[in-house]
């Protein structure tokens, strides 16, 4: 699995570090414990495209927004966060 | 047909041509009293519990592919009990007595060896960690030893003494702990339920759930509906997929680890060893290959087969750990699909839908736990209350807060 980096170009997966599910939207500071819960723990683990944050920590230090076939690691489009 | 030294002999005198498959391959009944989804090494445990001791005999287990195709048949065999927390313990501890009289029960070779589990520590805080570990199993009555350098290496004196960045100060050992061939755990639970009247219905997926004012009635599948008003989902890294049936969402990741196994050579490895300093866990297969795994990739993953830096990685600490590993050739690797929680501990709970049971969760250490978890998802089912040593393995702990984190990884896959 490679990267296109919107910065650095095509890089390995190795230079990067996955930050997870990016659909998850932080609850608002009054919000219920149980949309907490759903932000902490839940996740639609979806077979098929997934949109995830990777952080290119070895070079440009963006983060950035990757939309990714979980079933073939397929990379459909890499975005700035 | 019993396997027995007689059946064996004679099998012999006729040239072994008597042997019979191991279990039907029935047609779908259109009503079961209860269905297990899966046919991993769980569900196939927990349909022969459900049978030979919960009384239910009209059970089928359905599997989209065949049985032993998914992670029983992937994982790095290693079975072990030797937890930190209250809320583990027992359980494994259950597990590993089930281990310990499985052969004899099902009647199957299962090659169940008890050749030890020692985890090496490299830092006076992972030899405290070792040791708070090793007394919190023996509260439990479970046995730990925590041995010295020079014991340890006077039983291993392959590894690398003289490592600087990871020196091996010592490690603790589970003696009782060890591998167990996992194929032929699928094929005997398999076989042993088979036995007691389960239809076990392979290329049979879960299509979809039916369910009527909370209550699930059957399963749609690939094969047609088949009516139960009792389901239990155990299928390993597809927890997610199935429980979206169900119109849940659950705390969980699907993430790809990979193992590998060397080319054969003489004995060389006699116990389970892991390294402390990374994630690596090494044992040696009695066709003589080394097997060997670490972490998981660390991205959601479905698709069965990890990424080249994780073999890098993996091969690191194989060099760090046993340096004379260069010599030989990796023959394979290969991925399964990890169903994580966000605690690393496993669920085993009634769902919001009356009739439906959760098992999953198991992150990257549920072989060890096939025959308690098979055990517990049938206690589950039939009485529908926990059994007592998985109370802990709640669905709603991610909401009440009695999370079950043995290594303090948090929601970080790659932590577990
Ligand atoms: C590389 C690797 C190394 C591991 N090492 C160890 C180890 O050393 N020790 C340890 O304790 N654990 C280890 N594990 C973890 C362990 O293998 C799993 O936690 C455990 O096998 C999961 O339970 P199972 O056997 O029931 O899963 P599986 O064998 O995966 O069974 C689940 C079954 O469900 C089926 N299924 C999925 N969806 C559907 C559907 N819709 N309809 C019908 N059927 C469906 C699948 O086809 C599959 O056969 C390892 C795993 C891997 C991948
Ligand atoms: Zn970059």
């Amino acid at each position: 699995m490679r990267l296109t980096c919107p910065f650095c170009g095509n890089r390995s997966i190795a230079e990067f570090s996955y930050y997870g599910d990016a659909t998850l939207t932080r609850p608002g500071s009054n919000a219920e414990q149980s949309a907490w819960v759903d932000y902490v723990y839940m996740r639609d683990n979806p077979a098929g495209p997934h949109s995830e944050f990777w952080y290119h920590e070895a070079a440009c230090r963006q983060v950035l927004r990757v939309e990714r076939d979980t079933r073939t690691h397929t990379i459909l489009s890499v975005q700035t966060a | 047909m019993k396997f027995s030294i007689r059946s064996v002999l004679s099998q012999a005198m006729q040239g072994q041509t008597g042997w019979k498959p191991q279990w039907r391959n029935p047609e779908p009944r259109a009503e079961y009293d209860a269905i297990v989804v899966g046919g991993g090494g769980h569900g196939l445990a927990c349909a022969y519990y459900l049978a030979s001791r919960y009384g239910l005999h009209n059970i089928a287990v359905i599997e989209k592919s065949l049985v032993g195709s998914g992670n029983v048949g992937r994982n790095t065999t290693i079975v072990r009990s030797n937890y930190l927390l209250p809320g583990n313990i027992p359980f494994y501890e259950t597990s590993l007595k089930l281990w310990e009289g499985l052969e004899q029960e099902i009647n199957y070779n299962a090659m169940v060896s008890q050749r030890g589990v020692l985890n090496l520590f490299h830092s006076d805080g992972q030899r405290d960690v070792a040791i708070r570990r090793g007394n919190a199993m023996r509260l439990h009555g479970v046995h730990a030893e925590l041995l010295s350098r020079d014991e340890v290496r006077a039983r291993h004196p392959f590894l690398d003494y003289d490592n600087a960045r990871f020196p091996i100060m010592g490690g603790l050992l589970q003696q009782r702990g060890g591998t167990v061939r996992h194929d032929a755990v699928a094929w005997g639970y398999a076989r042993a339920a088979d036995k007691l009247g389960v239809d076990i219905l392979q290329n049979c997926e879960l299509t979809g759930l039916r369910i009527e004012g909370g209550r699930v009635l059957g399963a749609e599948t690939s094969r047609g509906y088949i009516a139960a008003r009792k389901i239990g989902l155990s299928v390993a890294g597809n927890s997610s997929r199935v429980a979206a049936m169900a119109g849940m969402r659950l705390p969980v990741e699907s993430h790809v680890l990979t193992a590998f196994v060397s080319e054969g050579i003489k004995p060389l490895l006699h116990s389970v060893i892991t390294f402390g300093a990374g994630h690596f866990y090494i044992s040696q297969s009695d066709k003589g290959g080394l097997v060997f795994g670490a972490s998981v990739d660390g991205y959601n993953s479905y698709a069965q087969r990890g990424n080249l830096p994780c073999v890098e990685d993996t091969c690191e600490e194989a060099m760090a750990l046993m340096p004379a590993l260069g010599r030989l050739r990796m023959l394979r690797s290969w991925g399964g699909i990890m169903d994580m929680t966000m605690d690393g501990s496993p669920i085993i709970d009634r769902t919001p839908v009356e009739g439906l049971y959760l098992n999953g969760g198991w992150c990257i250490g549920g072989f060890k736990a096939t025959p308690a978890a098979g055990l517990c998802l049938a206690h589950l089912m039939a009485r529908d209350e926990p059994h007592e040593v998985a109370r802990a393995y709640r669905l709603d702990r991610f909401a009440t807060g009695r999370l079950l984190d043995e290594t303090g990884g948090g929601t970080n896959m790659a932590l577990h």
